[in-house]
């Protein structure tokens, strides 16, 4: 069975160039430019990917919000990571995190400096080398989203049901509904429409976007990764905000339901409590994080090991922080490919594969379509 | 002889001997390694000679579809090949580690002798170390090679015109999934398997249109993103590719898909990048897919006058830069 090709077929996306062009044309009528936001890291690599913002109308922009884990975590988080590595102790990383500039270095020039940090692909590899290497501390770097939380809770249960004592978490998980919150009722942030994350909703349910629609009036469309469902997605929204109805549609069906995925949710609450979090760029979010719960503190990195939560130095000059509200395009910041470039980043757009700014150079150096 | 490569197979001893006489010798002995002499001696038909190296530390050693051995046959006989010539002389450069099975051993030695017989190249010289355990990762290779240059072949980016076309030999991307497909962690089955090939073939029968031939290279570390940019970086043309039109393995997309990789990054063992005369095209595609190695050639593209840039028209009608890799894609591949 083929799940790619259908979801790129060019037909079907002129149809959606046509379509788009409509919804323009009558939002133009009333006068209206609307802003939509990808929230979702993913949504953005692939709009980059497929050329897709060459669908939309003048009047429909396409800014990119806080949904790339890496672009959000607060670089004390890496100065804490390395710090751990300097003593000795088996880092486990999925790649992303490896480029990211702390304070003053990268996990990965700590590497090369002699201190034990593995990229890996799946959170089990953790709990594989925590097996394999029972004298040693191995510490998973837990990063992420819902849609990676679920997972490396999953592996944390296992960790715990046999017994493995040497494996812990350096965390700092975040939730999506109250950073999408605070950028909605932000007064300097103009967002019409939100095209919802695919997998974060897959865990979280659709239900979840409801008061965006429903209280602050925001268009909601929950959409796959492929460019047709992504394509759908802005048919959607920008429909929805022509009817001026705006509600949460959930095109990705085949994956999200209303309600989410109730046996993941049940085992991140089982070992996880809410916590306030600092987002790089968009400050300290209420809640807006998860923690282990005090009685698993003994897998919590920063407890075992003693490390007090650092708030790191983002490069000053750097503006991932407008990067990350939509306020600013990846190539209207001065520092976007000279000297800020994929091989040399100075802030965390640049570097993760999902990150904006490294979106917007791999696909469109310059910052233009071509 | 013991079942692993100790430290006194390095030494220069008795183990040392048996070592090259076992191993060594009993598959490349034949021609001027024979006598082990200090240096091979070798005699050119006449005229100008290609000479290349390359160094292999592929992770892990043995792969579906291939091992170091043959990927190391075919990374410097494919380099020589590209270059316009017939590939005839290799080096073969071995560090060994401590403790490395000598199945393990042996395995990569015949895949090194099958490769070399089947592109026609001889071993003329060569060089073991062992090294202890910890300081290389199981077996490390380096093979140089001289070729023959082939007279009517002449190859180069300023011979490069606006209109002409890109082809490309094969499927791409393959060999770079599938060593990732055994990397730890991922357990992939019936996944991709490794283009390593000679594209020797492919060269030598295009040869007759060799005028209208412009420039050829084998998209390996980097990928075509990196060979196609290498090739108009600095130049006063660029190229527009059609996504619809590369060709690609569905095992291959599929890993891909799942690892996040786009394909265009990643490298092919036995494949051919060119760029050639519009009139030429269907010709040379016709005589590669007459050739096992070349039956999913294809035309991708054509040659443009936007200097310096390679733009794809992506499947859904859009359009984008194909820009080269940043950084750590896929650690060790060749």
């Amino acid at each position: 069975m083929n799940f790619i090709d259908g979801f790129r077929r060019m037909e079907a996306a002129q149809h959606f160039r046509t379509t788009l062009a409509d919804h323009g044309a009558l939002l133009a009528k009333e006068g209206r430019s609307v802003q939509l936001m990808e929230v979702c890291g993913s949504h953005t690599m692939a709009i980059a990917r497929f050329g897709i913002r060459a669908f939309l109308p003048p009047n429909v922009t396409l800014v990119s919000g806080p949904g790339c884990p890496v672009c959000v975590t607060d670089p004390g988080y890496i100065d804490t990571a390395i710090a751990l590595a300097e003593q000795g102790t088996l880092i486990l990383t999925f790649g992303d995190m490896a480029r990211v500039p702390g304070s003053r270095t990268t996990l990965e020039a700590t590497r090369a400096a002699g201190g034990r940090i593995e990229i890996c692909y799946s959170p089990q590899t953790a709990l594989e080398q925590a097996q394999t290497h029972p004298d040693t501390a191995v510490v998973f770097l837990a990063v992420g989203f819902e849609t990676t939380v679920a997972p490396i809770m999953a592996m944390l249960d296992h960790a715990i049901r046999s017994g493995i004592g040497n494996l812990s978490l350096l965390t700092a998980f975040k939730r999506i509904p109250p950073a999408l919150e605070a950028l909605i009722t932000d007064p300097g942030v103009k967002i019409d429409g939100l095209l919802c994350p695919a997998h974060v909703s897959a865990i979280i349910g659709a239900d979840a976007y409801r008061p965006y629609a429903e209280t602050h009036g925001v268009a909601c469309v929950v959409a796959g990764f492929e460019p047709l469902d992504i394509l759908y997605g802005l048919h959607g929204l920008t429909r929805q905000l022509v009817d001026h109805h705006p509600w949460v549609e959930n095109q990705y069906n085949r994956v999200v339901k209303p309600e989410g995925n109730r046996q993941a949710q049940r085992i991140i609450e089982r070992y996880l409590e809410p916590c306030d979090a600092s987002w790089r760029g968009l400050g300290e979010i209420p809640a807006s994080g998860l923690q282990l719960r005090h009685a698993f503190t003994r897998y919590d990195a920063h407890h075992r090991f003693g490390m007090t939560p650092r708030t790191g130095r983002p490069n000053p000059r750097c503006q991932c922080g407008e990067v990350l509200k939509g306020k600013m395009t990846p190539s209207q910041c001065p520092l976007f490919g000279n000297p800020c470039h994929p091989d040399h980043p100075l802030g965390p757009c640049m570097v993760s594969s999902e990150g904006s700014c490294a979106a917007g150079f791999k696909y469109a150096p310059g910052g233009e379509t071509p | 002889m013991n079942d692993r490569i100790l430290l006194g197979h390095g030494g220069g001893g008795r183990l040392t001997q048996q070592l090259i006489q076992e191993e060594i010798l009993s598959r490349f002995g034949a021609g001027p390694l024979q006598t082990l002499p200090d240096a091979a001696s070798l005699i050119l038909k006449d005229g100008r000679i290609r000479f290349s190296t390359d160094s292999f530390v592929v992770h892990p050693l043995e792969f579906p579809g291939g091992n170091i051995g043959d990927l190391a046959v075919h990374g410097t006989v494919n380099d020589l090949a590209v270059s316009g010539s017939h590939p005839r002389w290799l080096s073969l450069g071995m560090i060994l580690e401590e403790g490395l099975p000598l199945a393990t051993l042996r395995r990569v030695l015949d895949a090194i002798q099958r490769a070399a017989h089947a592109c026609g190249v001889i071993i003329a010289t060569g060089d073991t170390k062992v090294v202890r355990r910890g300081q290389c990762d199981g077996l490390y290779l380096n093979t140089a090679g001289i070729g023959e240059a082939i007279p009517e072949l002449s190859l180069g980016l300023d011979r490069i015109n606006v209109g002409d076309r890109i082809l490309v030999s094969g499927t791409l991307g393959d060999h770079g999934m599938a060593v990732l497909s055994v990397r730890e962690g991922l357990r992939i089955q019936n996944g991709p398997v490794s283009d390593t090939r000679s594209v020797q073939r492919l060269v030598t029968a295009i040869a007759p249109l060799a005028d209208a031939i412009r420039f050829m290279r084998d998209p390996t570390r980097g990928g075509l993103a990196t060979t196609l940019n290498d090739m108009v970086l600095g130049q006063p043309f660029g190229m527009f590719i059609r996504e619809k039109s590369l060709p690609l393995a569905p095992e291959s997309i599929a890993l891909a898909e799942m690892l996040g990789l786009d394909l265009l990054h990643v490298a092919s063992e036995g494949c051919l990048a060119l760029a050639c005369a519009r009139e030429v095209a269907d010709s040379v595609l016709a005589t590669w897919r007459s050739l096992p190695e070349g039956a999913g050639a294809r035309e991708i593209g054509w040659v443009t006058d936007q200097a310096g840039r390679v733009i794809l028209e992506t499947a859904i009608g859009g359009q984008r830069i194909i820009d080269v890799p940043s950084g750590e894609l896929l650690p060790r591949i060749c």
